[in-house]
């Protein structure tokens, strides 16, 4: 027998140690999300998966579920305040998604499709982000970079390489490399490693692997983000 | 930096990559910034990977991993600098070096740049040379400043007067009044145990996580939690109740209580903190002591501000001379058990680890970012182990507790705020400085010990405070009413509060950790909106848009920096609005982007100043 709590007038199971996100995938309810992933520990940083409990923002990647908890998620004002913060996620970076090679597989696109974002809103901030092409096999376009800290996390946490990590303050932030050229070529990454294959943008590609899959039968092509038996671009790489 | 340097700075901080930062900052007091070669080094000495350490350096305003000049000058730039003339005297030096503002002179000599409040509002304009505090800068000073900077001469060597910063203490209450003696306190905490003898049969050790030897360590949480004593960083949790929840914190094998005291004031406009270490640094440690006895807790740490870091040997004396009395070290007062230290470690311009959890990130040697709560500090803080973090003032108010009895305390103040605050005033009035004031003082009063006249506003608390008007003088400082961590910063009717609430704003982008995407986003969209307005482009759309970024902050931050961000422009919209209203020149919309100023460059690169070079207003208008 398991506890359970209520999300949007429905009863969701929840094991111990479980958070509201956890539960709510489990039971097959979208909660929009860009930095958790299921294998790693919840950061809470996007703060795309807030909801309210018990009348109160709070983000339910790391909020632990409770007996009894009142969750709303899919409300008009929840959407909106998400809404907007994709928006930010687009005017921090560079995102021209027609010229992108994750268009169709990249889960800020997506999720701003499925919030119905229909423009930036805000003034494009255009940030000076050169790539990195150094690497035979791999590009770096940090243009598109949405500091989830995937890439960190699973470098440092199942690779044990701490190939990336995030430097700068603020607006500043941004993702480093760990190598003293700064170049990735000259870090010991490698294509098979867990940190090339989490981003959830177009940040780590793949060379030579561009339009392999035409676009309109990419992931989110086939069924919207919220859509997903599962969360396929986990599985992907 | 020599090799044999930097094996000193390791042997010193036993070559903990816990202790990078303080690490990362004796290298760079040396070698005046972090090189790769640095970096390389302490890859291979603490075995962290540079990426890590490059991570860490680079999310603190103090630590240069590019040159930046032999001499390195900061302009605090809080609003009460600016109210002083600090732009002015910037742009002077500036001219004098003959270098732009934030780029280093092409010989490396110096570079001149801004910094957040450095916590000398009641003696600005304020700058740092190479991490040292000076004062009351003008015109002349700057002028010698310049001589000394193109002569060379050491900073040491530079006129002492320069580097006096006075206490300037106005009011005394219970607090500033007390003829502290070192040692007192434990002494008096002590006796209480030994005539009263409540719960004296405590059988739990110190060892065990709780004092054996100062027998009955409930009497000092008792007697704190009977003084209704409250955090005096604003937030004003009860501490009796955070040090019993620490103290009720299990405790794995190896682990230790931790007592933690925050001397990272950071918030603008106050530096009642200063004054405390500065002056009644034994009250201060003599409290932690005093905490560290109710929770059990062995080690302690203070974590002073950068800009502070000209109380660093002051403070190592203070703790130095305590461990030669016996009120630090082992067996505390030659009680069998009572062990007790405590170590500084110093900041490196991050105000966002004023906040407790950052704070101890930054303690563990990382990057200030807010940790997820809960669990919170008291059951795992620094390194995991259950920890306390409280204001400075609010240990000085424990030492005082210990010496007179909560019951004395309760009795001054408020119902719900005992005791006494002392608060930081700066800003428009004959007499800035520190007034320790009881509890329940109204804003007027205030005003009136501090010689204000033709006052407009008080931004009450800081930035991320209350920004009270002339009809509200009559509210009182304290809990139930306008709470405050100290600073008090006086407006009169000359002062633009539109521009006072646009500092304010720089500040929160500036100091926006970065971790969550509200607050690292949005109050940079916030600051461009105020310079959109201060551009002479705003609409009322952009009141809109203000109120749109304040609900997006509000809800969805990470902590209390990205919560607060838009208090100062809210309140004062609310409460200045023509200040906004003359801004608006325009009825409707009107995009931040601006052609004519984008034209600017090429102005400057042609050479062009006339008016086929400009568009004009009216075209400007008609697009």
């Amino acid at each position: 027998m398991s506890d359970t709590f209520i999300l949007d007038g429905r009863e969701i199971p929840f094991a111990p140690g479980q958070t509201i996100l956890q539960a709510a995938m489990a039971a097959g309810v979208y909660i929009p999300r860009l930095c958790y992933h299921p294998e790693f520990k919840p950061h809470g940083s996007c703060k795309l998966c807030t909801v309210k409990v018990n009348g109160r923002h709070t983000a339910s990647c790391t909020y632990k579920a409770a007996p009894g908890l009142e969750v709303e998620s899919n409300t008009e004002e929840l959407n909106a305040e998400r809404r907007t913060l994709v928006q930010m996620l687009f005017v921090e970076g560079n995102h021209f998604c027609p010229s992108c090679e994750k268009s169709g597989d990249c889960q800020l696109q997506a999720t701003a499709y499925e919030l119905g974002m229909m423009s930036p809103h805000f003034d494009h901030f255009f940030p000076d982000r050169p790539v990195d092409a150094s690497h035979p096999d791999l590009l770096l376009d940090f243009n598109r970079c949405i500091l989830c800290s995937l890439c960190v996390r699973a470098s440092r946490d199942v690779d044990k390489k701490n190939v990336f990590a995030l430097a700068g303050r603020g607006i500043g932030s941004h993702l480093i490399v760990n190598a003293a050229s700064g170049r990735l070529a000259d870090t010991n990454v490698a294509l098979e490693d867990k940190a090339v294959q989490v981003c959830p943008v177009g940040v780590i590609l793949r060379k030579r692997r561009g339009f392999a899959v035409p676009i309109g039968q990419r992931t989110y092509d086939k069924a919207p983000i919220s859509g997903q038996a599962r969360t396929t671009w986990q599985e992907e790489g | 930096m020599t090799s044999a340097s930097l094996e000193r700075i390791l042997r010193k901080y036993d070559g903990s990559p816990h202790n990078l930062l303080q690490i990362l900052r004796e290298v760079q007091e040396e070698a005046g910034w972090i090189s790769p070669a640095s970096i390389a080094a302490l890859e291979e000495a603490l075995g962290v990977p540079r990426a890590k350490i490059v991570g860490a350096a680079s999310f603190y305003a103090f630590l240069y991993l590019e040159p930046v000049g032999r001499y390195r000058i900061l302009f605090s730039d809080n609003i009460t600098d600016r109210m002083l003339g600090n732009r002015a005297l910037l742009a002077q030096l500036c001219n004098l070096l003959w270098i732009e503002p934030g780029k280093m002179s092409e010989d490396g000599l110096v570079s001149v740049d801004t910094t957040s409040c450095t916590g000398m509002c009641d003696q600005g304009p304020a700058l740092l040379v190479n991490g040292r505090a000076l004062t009351r800068m003008n015109a002349e000073r700057i002028e010698a400043l310049a001589e000394q900077v193109r002569n060379q001469v050491p900073v040491a060597e530079w006129p002492a007067e320069w580097f006096v910063v006075e206490d300037n203490v106005r009011r005394r209450d219970i607090l500033l009044a007390s003829a502290f003696e070192p040692g007192s306190a434990l002494r008096a905490l002590h006796a209480r145990v030994e005539t009263q003898g409540v719960q004296a049969s405590s059988p739990r050790s110190w060892r065990e996580g709780l004092p054996r030897g100062l027998v009955g360590p409930a009497t000092m949480l008792d007697e704190v939690k009977h003084a209704n004593l409250r955090g005096r960083g604003r937030a004003g949790f009860t501490t009796g109740l955070k040090w019993e929840a620490c103290r009720n914190a299990p405790l794995a094998p190896g682990q230790d209580r931790i007592v933690v005291c925050n001397a990272d004031e950071g918030e603008p406009g106050t530096f009642k903190d200063r004054v405390l270490l500065t002056s009644h640094a034994d009250m201060v440690f003599e409290g932690m002591t005093l905490a560290a006895y109710a929770v059990g807790a062995r080690r302690g740490f203070l974590y002073l501000r950068g800009e502070y870091r000209y109380l660093l040997e002051h403070l190592e004396g203070v703790l130095a001379r305590r461990r030669r009395d016996n009120l630090l070290g082992h067996n505390i007062l030659g009680i069998p058990g009572a062990d007790f230290d405590i170590k500084i470690h110093v900041g490196l311009g991050a105000y966002v680890c004023g906040e407790e959890s950052a704070l101890i990130e930054s303690l563990e040697g990382k990057r200030g970012t807010p940790r997820n709560r809960p669990p919170f500090p008291v059951t795992n803080g620094y390194l995991d182990q259950p920890t306390i973090v409280n204001n400075v003032e609010t240990f000085a108010a424990t030492a005082l507790i210990a010496l007179h009895g909560g019951e004395w305390y309760r009795n001054i103040g408020t119902a719900q705020s005992a005791g006494s605050k002392l608060l930081s005033v700066s800003g428009d009035c004959e007499r800035p400085g520190i007034y320790e004031f009881p509890f329940g003082v109204t804003v007027a009063e205030v005003l009136e010990a501090c010689g204000a006249r033709d006052t407009q506003a008080v931004q009450v608390s800081g930035p991320s405070g209350f920004t009270i008007a002339a009809h509200e003088f009559g509210r009182k400082i304290c809990f139930e009413d306008i709470p405050t961590a100290g600073a008090f910063m006086v407006f009169d009717k000359r002062r633009d509060m539109f521009e006072v609430a646009r500092n304010f704003v720089h500040f929160f982008a500036h100091e926006s950790c970065g971790f969550c995407t509200p607050c690292r986003v949005g109050t940079s969209l916030l600051k461009n909106l105020m310079d959109k307005l201060h551009n002479g482009h705003g609409s009322p759309y952009d009141f809109q848009e203000i109120e749109r970024l304040n609900h997006i902050l509000q809800a969805m931050s990470h902590c209390g920096l990205g919560h607060s961000a838009c208090n100062p422009v809210l309140d004062t919209i609310e409460k200045f609005r023509p200040a906004y209203e003359a801004r608006l020149v325009h009825r409707d919309f009107t995009p931040a982007f601006d052609l004519d100023r984008a034209l600017s460059q090429a102005r400057q690169m042609t050479g062009r100043d006339d008016a086929l070079a400009h568009f004009g207003v009216e075209h400007g208008e008609t697009q």
